[in-house]
């Protein structure tokens, strides 16, 4: 349909210049400022900002708690991604596949996590981590949870335990907008429930797991509210222990510029992650 | 033999069960004890109920900051999701329903926005904030939650899905300005969707931690993630604000729980418009 110029500006200006001042306006400032940096003229000379070129990039590329933390978090995404979405993608067809009672109940009971604050999830779970407080002193006597080498897996569980109902829904929801006509085509063919959620279902929802699994991808890389709850319950995560506890830290030493720079490259590496799943299930998924 | 089968499915959905819903249930019992058999007795069921004392306790913490904290959340999320909401809707109900020259362009830098992370923006924000000497001010974290550009993307889709061609036509014809066409007609066909860009949008706010850790340093303007956030850095230090922590986790959760049982119907169905079953 083609518009009149008012109606079009009345609905498109108050999102546009929202975002181009509170999105495009502060990626341009951050690029800005990661290319300065502060000098002073002398050892008590006031503190100047100065053009630097790419001397903060230069430190981020030589620091190597920087990308330790972004190992760390790949490999916490590179485990944990694919056990949520597995967990979600299994209970989404168990749902769906007729065999359970209480369909109703079930959807509910796994999305309430989700209305919990990632703050407020890793409170609680850093409570029933401590051996003291837990009540599942089984495991927590057995292994020490909040321990350097498995409180990252401690966490990858809060987070598994907040999204998984979330994906879940997704997924399903993208079930039942299978027809049922494909179905019948399936029963004539004689394929039982299995072979029919392999050959069939999965298949076809795999745009919304593709979906989840770009959003997931996002998320890990920005893990922060975890972490950064986590450092009261357990000394075996630092100031640095992810890309964005290091942009925090770093800019409330205050280092804006080198935090500036931390933050530009992270957001290139999410993004470049992200694009770089969808091509490449675009080309394994369109034949 | 059609019982048997579903003794299997039954069982896993059973522990699934127990996974998600007994760290709750532990809160809830946690949150209703003294604080001294909160450590010395079972975990998993009830001492002496203590939780009315605990909530008093918690409102009454540093003259009822608490209760101030869960009132900005209130306003930030929910004034932030309802007015974003409502932004989104418009773009991209126009993006979806007009032509016009640069439209395609405008929704392809829109999109890429969704794939810049929210908390890479905090940092610069506040650069930018701190320059009009904005920081530490409610409308620092307000402004910057109202913009979503997955709600543009949802609804560019469910208004190309659900809002005919003709019917606008129509409305034309009957004289009406395309203003009016969406308020009382095009909004009202795409308010399943809504919801469902609506409730997005309220836990994406709801969860941004890093905007308001890095923007507010007065206690006065903190979200309750953040304020619970500040009192369990300092539990080491003073030991009674565990039992303030607990008591303050559970009553932060239970608003949005009830939201969420509350409006699952429309978001169910939003999410999955065209289902058949």
């Amino acid at each position: 349909m083609k518009a009149n110029k008012k109606a079009l500006l009345f609905f498109i200006l108050p999102f546009g210049l929202l975002f181009a001042a509170f999105y495009l306006a502060p990626i341009g400032y951050a690029i800005k400022q990661s290319l300065y940096q502060v000098e002073r003229k002398g050892t008590f000379g006031k503190a100047q900002e100065v053009f630097g070129g790419l001397a903060q990039y230069q430190r981020v590329f030589t620091d190597g708690p920087f990308w330790e933390s972004i190992g760390r978090v790949l490999l916490f995404g590179v485990v944990q991604v694919p056990v949520m979405l597995g967990l979600a993608l299994a209970l989404a067809l168990l749902l769906d596949s007729g065999l359970v009672k209480g369909r109703r109940f079930f959807r509910l009971a796994f999305f309430v996590p989700y209305a919990i604050p990632g703050v407020v999830a890793a409170i609680m779970w850093g409570f029933l981590y401590s051996p003291n407080l837990s009540p599942f002193t089984a495991v927590t006597s057995a292994a020490d949870l909040l321990s350097a080498d498995l409180v990252l897996w401690s966490m990858a569980n809060v987070v598994t335990w907040v999204y998984v109902g979330y994906n879940m829904l997704i997924i399903y929801s993208s079930l039942l907008a299978i027809p049922q006509e494909v179905y019948e085509a399936a029963k004539i063919d004689g394929a039982g429930a299995l072979r029919t959620a392999w050959s069939i279902k999965i298949p076809l929802v795999m745009p919304a797991i593709v979906l989840t699994t770009v959003f997931s991808i996002i998320g890990t890389l920005q893990l922060l509210a975890e972490p950064a709850v986590f450092r009261t319950f357990s000394s075996a995560v630092s100031s640095t222990y992810t890309p964005n506890l290091t942009v925090y830290s770093t800019s409330s030493i205050p280092n804006f510029n080198l935090a500036a720079a931390f933050s530009v490259v992270l957001a290139m590496a999410t993004c470049l992650l992200s694009f770089a799943f969808l091509k490449l299930t675009q080309r394994g998924g369109d034949k | 033999m059609k019982n048997l089968n579903r003794v299997g499915p039954m069982l896993v959905m059973g522990a699934a069960t127990l996974y998600f819903l007994v760290p709750i249930w532990w809160l809830v019992v946690a949150a209703s004890k003294t604080r001294s058999q909160f450590s010395s007795t079972d975990p998993l069921w009830f001492a002496d109920f203590a939780l009315i004392d605990n909530l008093k306790e918690l409102l009454a913490y540093r003259d009822g900051v608490f209760l101030r904290w869960m009132l900005n959340s209130v306003v930030y999320t929910g004034g932030a999701a309802l007015l974003g909401t409502l932004l989104a809707a418009m773009c991209g109900y126009a993006l979806a329903k007009y032509r016009f020259w640069g439209r395609e362009a405008i929704f392809n830098v829109i999109l890429s926005g969704v794939l810049v992370p929210a908390t890479a923006l905090a940092l610069p924000l506040f650069l930018i904030f701190s320059q009009f000497e904005a920081t530490n001010t409610f409308w620092s974290v307000f402004l910057p939650s109202l913009v979503n550009p997955f709600g543009v993307y949802l609804a560019r889709i469910y208004a190309t899905a659900s809002v005919p061609d003709e019917l606008l036509e129509a409305a034309r014809l009957d004289g009406s300005g395309e203003i009016r066409t969406f308020f009382t007609v095009s909004s009202k066909l795409m308010f399943p969707a809504l919801v469902t860009i609506f409730l997005f949008h309220f836990v994406a706010v709801w969860n941004n931690f890093l905007l308001p850790l890095i923007m507010l340093g007065e206690e006065k303007l903190f979200p309750v993630t953040l304020g619970l956030y500040t009192w369990n850095t300092q539990v080491n230090q003073i030991p009674e604000l565990r039992m303030l922590v607990l008591t303050g986790a559970l009553v932060s959760i239970v608003p949005l729980v009830i939201a969420f049982l509350l409006l699952q119907r429309f978001w169910r169905n939003g999410l999955g418009s065209g289902a058949i079953k």
